[in-house]
């Protein structure tokens, strides 16, 4: 048998990843192509949805979860080991009124309960909605806002386009989402205000061309760009 | 077995495809009787129209609802200037999005069943000096039995498995807007596949029984026919 040395070999990875990370992901993609002769395909979708996928089999390489939970779940279920998962970037919470009047408190806007919808991700599926939970029970909120105010995406890119259509006045969403807004349309809340959105990823299946991704992600160009997307880093506390 | 919460989404359920099916036959009724007995030229564009939801995606009907209903939208702003409550996430809003999500269901088989009655039992009753609506509720509700069993049903059955609409104007607000086949997609995604299979299993048996209804008793009308 004749081995080809010094070709490298091109292969297609196809790469699972939470909505809220898609676009971050699709701009590192582009460097990592540039860089690399591999190229990658993203499924974008929910991460619960990307889980079942994976369980029942989906052909992906890497899978780029939303939160912890998912991925420490495919190493209950033996289908990853410990060592292919790590956290990529840290999620950070904001609270978006796209229509209120510059100069507006938008926190006491939302501790005066004065709107009529309030949008946020649904708690039970989604981290950024658990992390609007957190907040509402943090700063006493939840028998002030009635349940009838709140409508509930099922990820926080639904949460988001409740906002954006104009059918909720404000909402909590991921901070990478309203980077481009101007500054006086959101809060930043603060973070001792909920648990850390955590985003890991795992290693489904383990090849030249996605340990050449993992590389790319950890360079200088790829933090840079997570960062500026509004997400921070781990390890850089 | 079940959650209070998949109850009360059951519920939300039925009361949304007993209220749509309920308005469907009223309304659909004189538009199929209408497109049996025309020969506007508008019929094909109508018979177009409301076949549509048979061929779109449910999401492309639940996101212009989406964006037709915000208070930016012309729906919803109009509303706003009347004064009237925001039909977007609320229960109101999905059976309005039922209703054009479900219209082919009960209005093709209306029209069917009004377009092979024919002629000559009306023209037979009117000849004995019945009026219009005489004629309506005298020959042709009694000669419709099967076309408005099969439209009820369809209708109903159809509104039942309503998945994309609801997901993009409900915003899973329980008690209002949150119905079985959402409440399934939840326990789904939260990993939940227990709670899930119970609902899903319940709404597979809940379809079944209900289409059974139907073909038995076409069964048994094809029966009647052929003695």
């Amino acid at each position: 048998m004749i081995t080809v040395c010094g070709k490298i070999q091109a292969d297609t990875l196809t790469v699972a990843v939470a909505a809220n990370f898609a676009e971050t992901l699709e701009s590192i993609v582009a460097g990592f192509e540039q860089a690399h002769p591999h190229s990658v395909v993203l499924v974008r979708g929910s991460s619960g949805r990307h889980y079942a996928q994976i369980v029942n089999g989906a052909p992906f390489d890497l899978f780029f979860s939303a939160d912890s939970v998912r991925v420490q779940q495919l190493v209950v279920d033996q289908l990853v080991s410990p060592g292919q998962t790590m956290t990529y970037a840290i999620g950070q919470l904001v609270l978006w009124s796209p229509a209120s009047e510059p100069g507006t408190d938008i926190a006491l806007q939302l501790q005066g309960a004065r709107f009529k919808r309030l949008s946020m991700a649904n708690p039970r599926l989604a981290p950024y909605g658990q992390a609007a939970l957190e907040v509402l029970q943090g700063l006493d909120l939840t028998g002030v806002i009635k349940t009838q105010q709140i409508v509930r995406g099922v990820n926080v890119a639904q949460a988001y386009q409740f906002i954006a259509t104009g059918n909720a006045e404000l909402g909590f969403v991921a901070l990478s989402q309203v980077v481009q807004e101007p500054l006086s349309q959101y809060w930043r809340v603060p973070q001792e205000l909920y648990t850390p959105i955590k985003q890991e990823l795992a290693v489904l299946k383990d090849s030249i061309a996605s340990k050449a991704f993992l590389d790319y992600l950890a360079s200088s160009e790829a933090r840079a760009l997570i960062l500026l997307q509004g997400y921070q880093l781990p390890g850089n506390d | 077995m079940f959650q209070p919460s998949d109850l009360i989404a059951l519920v939300i359920t039925l009361k949304l495809a007993s209220y749509t099916t309920i308005i469907l036959l009223l309304g659909g009724s004189p538009l199929a009787w209408w497109l049996s007995q025309t020969r506007s030229k508008a019929k094909p564009v109508i018979e177009a129209l409301i076949a549509l939801p048979l061929v779109l995606p449910p999401t492309v009907l639940g996101f212009y609802l989406l964006i037709t209903l915000s208070p930016n939208g012309l729906i919803g702003r109009t509303l706003e200037q009347l004064g009237l409550p925001a039909l977007a996430f609320s229960f109101s809003g999905l059976v309005l999005g039922s209703v054009i999500y479900s219209l082919p269901f009960v209005v093709q088989p209306l029209q069917n069943a009004f377009h092979s009655l024919g002629n000559k039992p009306l023209e037979t009753a009117a000849t004995l000096g019945a009026g219009p609506i005489d004629r309506f509720f005298r020959v042709v509700l009694p000669m419709s039995k099967m076309g408005y069993l099969t439209a009820t049903v369809l209708g109903f059955a159809h509104t039942l498995g309503e998945f994309g609409v609801v997901l993009m104007i409900g915003g899973n607000i329980p008690g209002q807007t949150q119905v079985l086949s959402i409440a399934i997609y939840d326990h789904v995604e939260a990993l939940d596949y227990g709670q899930a299979h119970v609902l899903a299993a319940s709404l597979l048996g809940l379809s079944f029984l209900v289409l059974l209804v139907v073909y038995a008793s076409n069964r048994r009308a094809n029966l009647v026919t052929l003695q």
